[in-house]
């Protein structure tokens, strides 16, 4: 991509104490996520409980940072202004390999995307903050996963 | 399976603008609020239940009691009904419930915004303005654009297959002289030919943003007999909840209005093949399809072939949306919902002019809120 999305002047995240982890993580290029200790099920985004089984025994941990593109779309008119130097450019549902799905900005591979893709976690410098971007794997001719 | 009997006898409508300019939301309430009541016969002081949208407006808090003030009424229930576009449909069953647990006899359902220029961003500080907004995606484009990708992937479902449902809407529109876009149709190479706005989503596949006004009464099915006009009677309803933002959405290609109409279905006895009026919720065309495919109309992936089955024109087999849609008369915000609740009435009344569909017996209303997240289902029969 040819224009500095740090440059960008978007909407930054609308942090609390509670979700502070996770962008303080995200800042050191980390992605960290919840997970209940009582039903053993991964939490996105995150909160007080366990929206799985009403737990309050959540710890952070760190995500793997693989994931499967579940969906994608390429954005030529944004929502915010604060986009338009960056159209198009494209977010995606990034389904990750502990379960819960999160949206994130996907930058550009070689091929273009196709759903089901296997993506890895690639932090990226955005309107002035480090956030948790991915990127589709690249892979060996002949050695491609099939999509699920 | 135990159903809220209620029937609708009064609707209003205001024709929807581009703009408005001083007009404040109350204002509008007012006018569209005197429609249906007039519609129905009935004194004012008839009313006694009230069901309005949140945030009208300038009125952030004590919504029901503002609006109940300024149109000169006391209700004995009085509340806020925040399902986003499945607000219209889901105030019917809420009416009809309430009348039946003896809260109110008859009760005013209504909403409408204004559209001035200066109208500031929205506040927000859910989850989605944390989770997804930072990454670039703000607003429904983005999040339909997703739904609707989902389904190309798996199905194999083209563009052209979308592009006929809003092409479908415009011509119904054209024989609506109040639609935004009556006198002006478009075929799905035009839908097709219009801006890519976030892939696969063109322009013409999204509702044109209006302001305007919807407002129904509501009574009990006895109190309905000695009113004035035709009673179109609640035979069944559904609702379902499952997230906010299209991320933590459960299923990408089917959603919570497949099991909001298997109930509604359930409690009238009825099935989605006997409808005379699909009467479908369409801020874009893949919720469209979804819901056909969710109705059990076709298979799941099936939509594209049906439509192309099928006549969705007044004349046609499967009249769908034959006020044109919101796709083709405009989205009055939460109000946009409720066009379908209004225009199965007319039909059902057998009063829809030179749309009316040939037999009109039972009409499926949808409605939906949010990305595929808040589902109410209805259906209606006529006397």
């Amino acid at each position: 991509m040819a224009i500095d999305l740090n440059a960008l002047k978007t909407p930054g995240p609308t942090i609390t104490a509670l979700t502070k982890p996770f962008w303080d993580a995200a800042a050191e290029g980390r992605l960290k996520i919840q997970c209940c200790e009582d039903c053993g099920k991964a939490v996105f985004y995150p909160r007080p409980i366990c929206p799985h089984c009403w737990s309050k025994r959540l710890v952070w941990q760190n995500a793997s940072g693989k994931g499967r593109l579940k969906s994608f779309s390429e954005v030529h008119k944004p929502g915010h202004p604060g986009w338009l130097p960056a159209a198009p450019y494209v977010v995606g549902l990034v389904e990750l390999a502990e379960g819960p799905t999160m949206l994130s900005f996907i930058l550009a591979g070689t091929r273009p995307l196709h759903v089901g893709d296997m993506l890895r976690l690639a932090p990226t410098a955005i309107g002035g903050r480090v956030l948790p971007a991915f990127r589709p794997v690249e892979v060996e001719p002949g050695t491609e996963e099939k999509p699920k | 399976m135990s159903r809220p009997k209620g029937a609708i006898v009064g609707i209003g409508e205001l024709k929807p603008q581009r703009l408005t300019r001083g007009v404040t939301t109350l204002e509008m309430i007012a006018e569209v609020s005197r429609l249906a009541v007039l519609d129905a016969g009935l004194e004012p002081a008839a009313i006694d239940g009230l069901l309005v949208g949140p945030q009208v407006g300038e009125t952030p808090q004590h919504v029901p009691a503002t609006i109940a003030e300024y149109l000169g009424l006391a209700p004995t229930m009085a509340n806020v009904v925040d399902l986003g576009g499945a607000s219209g449909a889901g105030m019917v069953w809420r009416a009809a419930a309430a009348i039946e647990a003896g809260m109110c006899e008859a009760v005013l359902c209504v909403l409408a915004n204004n559209r001035e220029e200066t109208a500031p961003r929205s506040p927000n500080r859910n989850p989605i303005r944390e989770f997804d907004v930072p990454f670039g995606a703000s607003g429904a484009n983005i999040s339909y654009a997703l739904l609707m990708q989902a389904h190309m992937a798996r199905y194999g479902s083209i563009a052209r297959d979308f592009a006929v449902i809003a092409a479908a809407a415009r011509a119904n529109a054209q024989l609506n002289p109040d639609a935004i876009f009556f006198g002006k149709p478009a075929d799905a190479e035009a839908v097709l030919a219009s801006p890519m706005i976030a892939s696969p989503l063109h322009l013409l596949e999204i509702v044109m943003p209006v302001a305007g006004g919807e407002a129904i009464v509501v009574t009990s099915a006895e109190r309905a007999r000695s009113l004035r006009k035709p009673p179109v009677h609640l035979l069944g309803a559904g609702e379902k909840v499952t997230h906010r933002a299209v991320s933590q959405a459960p299923h990408l290609t089917s959603g919570p209005l497949k099991s909001a109409m298997e109930r509604a279905f359930a409690q009238s006895g009825t099935r989605a093949d006997e409808m005379d009026l699909l009467s479908l919720y369409d801020c874009y065309t893949i919720m469209v399809a979804t819901t056909i495919e969710d109705a059990g109309l076709c298979a799941p992936g099936g939509f594209g072939a049906w439509l192309n089955d099928h006549d969705l024109s007044h004349k046609g087999d499967k009249p769908l949306n034959t006020h044109g849609g919101q796709l083709g008369f405009g989205q009055p915000d939460l109000a946009g919902g409720m066009t379908h609740v209004v225009e199965a009435v007319r039909q059902l009344r057998g009063a829809a002019g030179e749309r009316q569909i040939g037999k009109a017996g039972l009409a499926l209303v949808t409605g939906n809120g949010a990305t595929m997240s808040e589902a109410t289902a209805l259906v209606l029969g006529a006397a």
